[in-house]
């Protein structure tokens, strides 16, 4: 019962981060909230680890957490850089 | 033990739902910057450590990414803020029309 409450709340936080990521008016905006999906995404990873009872997901959490954050500022040194995209 | 496992889990997705919703609907980009990025950090944290409770033999990964995750997550966010005030963008001003 309380995992339908979880799995809806998350639903609904991943939804409202794509929605600012499609409708978002500047690449400053998409990028700020690809940054907080990516670390969402990495928590349903650690869940669906609890979920299946197969800890070889926690591993898969850690690596997407790294390129995560590799991701997040490498987008940052290309905006940093090329100040003609919009 | 059991009990405070779902807890923690349930209160990492709530957060994650303040994250989202900070991000969908704060004006600016350091208001969705911050918004997204404290929240999640919390509720990424609860989340994991509660999912460490509910299966203690995975507790010392959890702790690890859970570190991690402290690291990193401050950091992107500081130079994603920094590469935006560079590129010119101005926080929203607010105007009082009294």
């Amino acid at each position: 019962m309380i995992e339908f409450f979880y799995w809806f709340l998350i639903l609904f936080g991943v939804l409202f981060s794509l929605l600012r990521i499609i409708l978002g008016p500047k690449i400053e905006d998409r990028v700020a909230a690809l940054d907080g999906l990516n670390v969402m995404v990495s928590g349903i990873i650690v869940l669906l680890a609890f979920q299946f009872k197969n800890s070889i997901y926690l591993d898969v959490a850690l690596v997407y957490a790294v390129l995560a954050f590799l991701e997040t500022v490498i987008f940052s040194r290309i905006l940093e850089k090329k100040k003609e995209l919009k | 033990m059991n009990t405070a496992g779902y807890i923690l889990i349930t209160v990492g997705s709530i957060f994650f739902f303040i994250g989202g919703l900070g991000i969908f609907r704060m004006p600016d980009v350091f208001n969705r910057l911050q918004a997204g990025t404290k929240a999640t950090t919390l509720g990424f944290m609860s989340l994991t450590i509660g999912v460490g409770l509910l299966n203690p033999t995975w507790l010392l990964k959890c702790i690890v990414i859970v570190v991690f995750i402290a690291f990193t997550n401050p950091i992107s966010s500081s130079v994603l803020a920094n590469a935006a005030y560079k590129r010119g963008v101005n926080p929203r001003q607010v105007k009082n029309d009294e």
